[in-house]
């Protein structure tokens, strides 16, 4: 009974010209990175994280909590632009708004996965958030909210799905408002710590949302324009002007957030606290300057500008182009934001402290990241070929 | 009145001057040494009722201590010869791990030129038990807390989920992670394998030959810890005020 009304339900969403060979290796390669990748990271509960992980006492955090916020900050932004366009209706987005409802749920399990496997022992994590909740931990709204929303994002996909229009509504609506807390407490996390001055004070969880507007309007491109290419087909009219309305969109963000970015590092070098300039001086001239400069300011900024100039917002391919830029920028902008906070030694100027601390991540840490790309593509994948027909639906309309 | 008519006078001198002139005198004096000296004591009293919250001074003043046992450290700094043996003995009692970043104290170096002479200058460190702990705020399943009987910031291990925050937001450095325990480890005192027990001091302070660790109850005005802290002459510092975490381990120099 239940495997017939399943077959019945895919039997109206899913994509049968998608059931083809090239697809299934594709899908079958990703789920292969993922296994591999998260399997190796999980690999730490066994022979402990301590002798796979290159974190240290001084810098506990590294690759693994900016891939984890890169994707939480992506799932935000894609879920914002999907409830405006449900919310609102009228917007030219709305027409693929279920995809990024989809996709906002499978960036969040991509961070989901990392975090997972950074975390030294998550099982508390499930039952202690629940009987010890601490209320005045970031960390702990981050986790509780983000949960929320992800359980909401999930129905809002099945009342999508059965056609409860209003449920989806509902739901989508409640659960981008949780997203868009937890992303605030996301940047509380960093925000309010004082013994970081390189993170400390108000405007980094403004900025987090900022990052999430700009991720999620790159990544609204950038996949749409991939699941028309895997199709073989072309957009239609309505869709290449969606497109053009994340690009509106996208262009707008870049802007405020490279000068939130500029003013960001500039304040460092009028006042305050040594330890902030010298965290700030490492992604200037410092140890992280070499892909700051390359990878977060030109490739993930002055790039994508300069592409978006080119496309003058009409050729789709060169703002999916820009849009991948941009959270190839994105990624590294989240290593950068963790690594200057914890690079600077707090107890400078003794026991020979070197100015900035040793991190690299270790080939595991980066074999994690490959694991979570691997299931975001996945998922993607997954997505394409099950729900096609529901990622479609309002063009047929 | 002419000043040059005046000049010409004959100085009267005080004999003559009246009882009531002389009041008048001794009334403005007192007043305005009354509102110097008022404004002076109001300056030295802390208008924050936080707990330890003071503009003016790092140290705690009556009615700011909100355990009844109040514990804290000095540390005489100048005092301390970094002979270790405080390290070795946190190791001992308190079963730290070797490697892996694991201390609950140290002694930290450098060397500092005083009158063109380089001199080797140490400083002990060690969990601040802050007062406004910002490990205690950040940790989502309250894994650590202040003991609600002498502010002793400890961690109910079962609880730890190794998110490592509290790492992140000690200004201090004073915690790491316990890979064997599969929880966040730090100084407490040694509330759980000395104060329980009956003794009075932790025991990196009871081994130290040049009593540069001073621990004690900090409200308690009979204790070492207190005279040392109250003591006008004493210039009192703590590490990172800036942070706002209110700690309650005190520097000075003797």
């Amino acid at each position: 009974m239940a495997n017939n009304s399943l077959t019945n339900i895919l039997s109206h969403t899913e994509d049968s010209s998608l059931a083809t060979p090239g697809i299934n290796r594709a899908m079958v390669l990703f789920l292969f990175i993922t296994a591999v990748g998260l399997g190796l990271g999980a690999s730490g509960f066994i022979v402990g994280h301590e002798t796979i992980y290159n974190n240290t006492r001084e810098v506990p955090w590294g690759l693994l909590i900016a891939i984890y916020a890169f994707w939480a900050i992506t799932s935000t932004g894609l879920c914002i632009y999907a409830a405006i366009s449900h919310l609102f209706g009228g917007t030219k987005m709305a027409i693929f708004s279920n995809r990024m409802v989809w996709m906002s749920i499978v960036c969040i399990m991509g961070a989901f996965a990392t975090i997972g496997v950074e975390i030294a022992s998550p099982h508390r994590m499930i039952i202690y958030n629940i009987l010890s909740p601490n209320p005045t931990s970031n960390i702990w709204w981050m986790g509780t909210l983000y949960g929320t929303a992800v359980g909401c994002l999930i129905l809002e996909f099945f009342g999508i799905i059965k056609g409860f229009s209003k449920l989806a509504l509902f739901l989508g609506t409640f659960g981008a408002i949780a997203e868009v807390l937890a992303n605030s407490c996301l940047g509380g996390v960093f925000a309010t710590l004082p013994s970081r001055p390189y993170w400390f004070g108000g405007q980094l969880p403004i900025y987090f949302l900022t990052a999430a507007f700009l991720s999620g309007a790159a990544a609204t491109i950038l996949i749409n324009y991939v699941a028309y290419k895997i199709r073989g087909t072309e957009m239609s009219a309505p869709v290449v002007s969606g497109i053009k309305s994340a690009g509106k969109a996208m262009t707008l963000v870049l802007v405020l957030y490279s000068v939130a970015t500029f003013w960001r590092l500039i304040m460092f070098f009028v006042g305050g606290e040594e330890l902030g300039r010298v965290g700030a001086e490492s992604l200037i001239s410092g140890p992280l300057s070499k892909t700051f400069w390359i990878a977060e300011i030109c490739i993930g900024l002055l790039v994508p500008m300069v592409l978006i100039v080119i496309s003058r917002l009409k050729n789709v391919a060169v703002m999916a182009i820009a849009g991948f830029f941009i959270l190839v920028g994105q990624f590294f902008a989240r290593y950068h934001l963790v690594s200057a906070g914890l690079l600077v030694p707090v107890s400078l100027g003794w026991d020979d402290a070197p100015t900035y601390l040793d991190y690299f991540p270790s080939l595991i840490e980066w074999a994690v990241i490959g694991g979570s790309i691997g299931l975001v593509c996945f998922g993607f994948l997954v997505g394409e070929r099950v729900f096609g027909k529901v990622f479609t639906q309002k063009e047929h309309h | 009145m002419d000043i040059k008519q005046l000049e010409k006078e004959t100085n009267e001198g005080v004999e003559s001057l009246p009882s009531a002139e002389r009041r008048k005198f001794m009334k403005m004096g007192l007043t305005v040494t009354g509102v110097f000296l008022g404004g002076t004591v109001l300056s030295l009293t802390s208008i924050s009722t936080a707990s330890g919250g003071n503009v003016d001074s790092v140290i705690p003043v009556e009615g700011q201590y909100p355990y009844p046992i109040h514990y804290g450290m000095v540390m005489i700094q100048n005092h301390c010869i970094g002979c270790e043996k405080c390290m070795e003995a946190c190791v001992k009692t308190n079963n730290v791990p070797v490697g892996h970043d694991a201390w609950r104290t140290k002694i930290q170096e450098r060397l500092t030129t005083i009158q063109g002479e380089e001199i080797q200058e140490f400083r002990p460190i060690l969990c601040n038990h802050c007062n406004r702990p910002p490990c205690v705020r950040v940790c989502p399943t309250v894994a650590t807390y202040k003991d609600p009987e002498t502010g002793i910031v400890v961690m109910d291990k079962k609880k730890c989920i190794g998110c490592k925050t509290c790492m992140a937001a000690c200004p201090y450095n004073a915690r790491y992670y316990n890979h064997s325990q599969h929880a966040i480890d730090k100084c407490n005192f040694c509330i759980d394998t000395r104060l329980k027990e009956g003794e009075k001091e932790t025991a990196c302070a009871a081994v130290c030959p040049a009593d540069v660790r001073v621990f004690g109850d900090i409200k308690d005005t009979n204790t070492k810890i207190y005279k040392l802290l109250h003591k006008p002459d004493n210039k009192i510092w703590v590490l990172r005020p800036e942070c706002g975490a209110l700690p309650n381990v005190f520097y000075m120099n003797a």
